[in-house]
């Protein structure tokens, strides 16, 4: 190999995927310490344009780095073995700090780790960097962040959404081989849909919870963001499974979703709901979504307009649950055991104004509003009728999967909004999640693909698919099958 | 279904949350308008409708009761705002 193709070879590791990279590493054309080196001179490059990562410790990844290469110097073979991921500030890794994008958490350093990280350790993968995310993942356009604002690398004017927007604009700028988030009403499939990658929301209990700071505990899941749909699958073979740290985590098998990824999808039926290609919804969205169904038509998929009819009271429904629940969660942020305090008279005043002091305005508002659809005399009105909504909504799902493999939408309304544009307004930012919230309502899974791109100027669309509950076997294979029949998720932003 | 006015004040004092009276006023406004739209529930029937908590309904899940390891001490105390003599140190709360 000539001095100059060393060059483009190394310069370029930050670019591949996981599949890529783990092959050049097997065959020992590269180091992992290469191929993090890469991440970290482009995190330099252009991090200070993206802003996707908080915070990162360039010679604590080196040392991972450095034990993987020996490891595959020693003939250990693993399925992240050195692998840089970089993970979203609301799952603790042992040792690095965690804010959730919150002033509140002062200078907390995670003392365990989480059981998806432990489990990418033990894969191999060198864990590092914290990804910027809307303060406690409350926001769909990271502009909730007491760090500042993260770019969307297709448009640095525009948000890169939310909440995980540090963990999508990170992959989409190449800062990084793969990276996590959490996705309580869309938060990683939104933003992935935004920056145009692959963006996972595993089924409820497929990944333990354990580790990943709570918002709304019935509801969150941690996934992955990955440049295409084999590395997701990668990754959620790597984290799921039954945890006893996560009562919640489901002793279903895991199966090995990569290897049912080139399965044929011919004679599938894929869903399209009805109530989905209505009002809102950009013109040139639709339009990519409608060519990505007549894909399907192409590869031999059954396509079957259904009806999912109680999607209009998803958003209503969510605010309620999920509000209701961080309330709860949040309670545990009062100046004692960890974090920022602000001291007061008596214990009540510390716990006010540590709160008061700590939390930033979006928070206050999803805590006030918890709070109020839980008090007396308003419980039943709006959290308990809400909970019989979120039946329905969840029925509607059930349904629609006895007649079909996959539901098909798109992942957002729009492309990738202004900076600014809708952060005064905080209940059209809640209706931008409007095609990503119910799979969280029923518990199913659902990924985002790429689908496209609008015109002028150049922003990413992303193709929302719907799967059963554990249904992610065929889930994937059903996206892999249009990526492989497309370029979309080969197009880099130029920023 | 309630009226769409929150009392700010009594709330933030539940959730023992400090506001600004300028805070106060803005999260009234926009709490009206949020509940304003939520209450589009009140449309649907749901009598008969069993409620859902979790989404993969699971109960009792139990496990045997074991000595484990658990967080050191020193890793517990590690983030506390205030400590000393291996405790955190909180304000008097009783007289």
């Amino acid at each position: 190999m000539s001095l100059f193709h060393l060059w483009l070879n190394n310069s370029m590791l930050n670019q591949l995927t996981i599949s890529e990279l783990t092959a050049k590493l097997a065959r020992r054309e590269v180091s992992a310490r290469e191929a993090t080196q890469a991440c970290l001179d482009q995190i330099a490059r252009v991090d200070g344009k993206i802003h996707a990562f908080i915070s990162h410790d360039a010679a604590d990844a080196l040392a991972q780095a450095d034990a993987a290469d020996k490891l595959i110097s020693s003939g250990a073979i693993k399925p992240l073995l050195g692998v840089p991921i970089a993970i979203k500030d609301v799952l603790a890794v042992k040792n690095q700090p965690l804010n959730c994008a919150s002033k509140i958490l002062g200078n907390y350093i995670s003392p365990y780790d989480a059981t998806a990280i432990e489990k990418l350790k033990a894969a191999g993968a060198v864990v590092f960097g914290r990804l910027n995310m809307d303060e406690f993942a409350m926001g769909s356009s990271t502009e909730n962040s007491a760090f500042g604002l993260t770019r969307n690398p297709w448009d640095v004017t525009r948000i890169p959404g939310g909440s995980s927007g540090g963990s999508a604009a990170a992959v989409a700028a190449d800062e990084c081989i793969a990276s996590l988030g959490s996705d309580t009403g869309g938060s990683i499939r939104q933003p992935a849909a935004l920056c145009g990658c692959v963006g996972l929301k595993p089924t409820y209990g497929r990944i333990s919870r354990y580790g990943l700071v709570a918002f709304a505990s019935s509801l969150d899941q941690i996934g992955p963001f990955t440049k295409d749909v084999r590395d997701a699958a990668i990754l959620l073979g790597v984290m799921s499974g039954v945890d006893p740290r996560d009562s919640t985590s489901v002793p279903e098998p895991v199966p090995n979703y990569v290897a049912a990824l080139d399965e044929n999808i011919k004679g599938m039926r894929l869903g399209l709901p009805k109530e989905y290609m209505v009002g809102g919804l950009d013109a040139e969205v639709k339009a990519s979504v409608d060519a990505a169904v007549k894909q399907y038509e192409k590869l031999g998929a059954e396509i079957v307009e259904i009806s999912l009819p109680h999607t209009d009271y998803a958003v209503a429904t969510y605010y309620i649950i999920a509000t209701a629940e961080a309330s709860a969660n949040l309670a545990r942020f009062d100046g004692i055991r960890y974090g920022a305090r602000v001291d007061g008279a008596d214990p009540i005043e510390l716990y006010a104004r540590t709160r008061g002091a700590g939390f930033g305005a979006e928070v206050k508002r999803r805590i006030i509003l918890g709070t109020y659809v839980l008090s007396s005399g308003y419980h039943d009105a709006y959290y308990l009728q809400a909970q019989k909504v979120r039946t329905l909504i969840r029925n509607d799902f059930l349904k629609a999967f006895e007649t079909v493999d996959a539901i098909v939408t798109p992942t957002t309304p729009t492309a990738a909004f202004k900076a600014g544009e809708k952060s005064g307004d905080p209940l059209q930012m809640y209706l931008s999640d409007i095609f990503t919230i119910s799979c969280n309502l029923a518990g199913i899974c659902g990924v985002s693909v790429p689908c496209g791109f609008t015109k002028n100027p150049k922003l990413p669309i992303g193709l929302q698919l719907l799967g059963r509950p554990f249904g992610e076997e065929t889930l994937l294979k059903i996206a892999h099958a249009y990526e492989q029949a497309t370029a979309w998720h080969r197009e880099k932003a130029v920023f | 279904m309630a009226s769409a006015e929150i009392d700010v004040k009594y709330v933030a004092h539940l959730a023992r949350l400090a506001l600004t009276p300028e805070e106060e006023k803005q999260l009234g406004a926009q709490l009206g308008s949020i509940l304003g739209y939520i209450e589009k529930l009140r449309e649907l029937d749901v009598s008969g409708v069993e409620p859902t908590a979790h989404a993969v309904p699971m109960v009792n899940v139990t496990r045997a009761d074991e000595i484990r390891p658990s967080l050191a001490h020193e890793d517990a105390l590690r983030n506390a705002p205030k400590k000393g003599g291996g405790l955190f140190i909180v304000p008097k709360i009783v007289e």
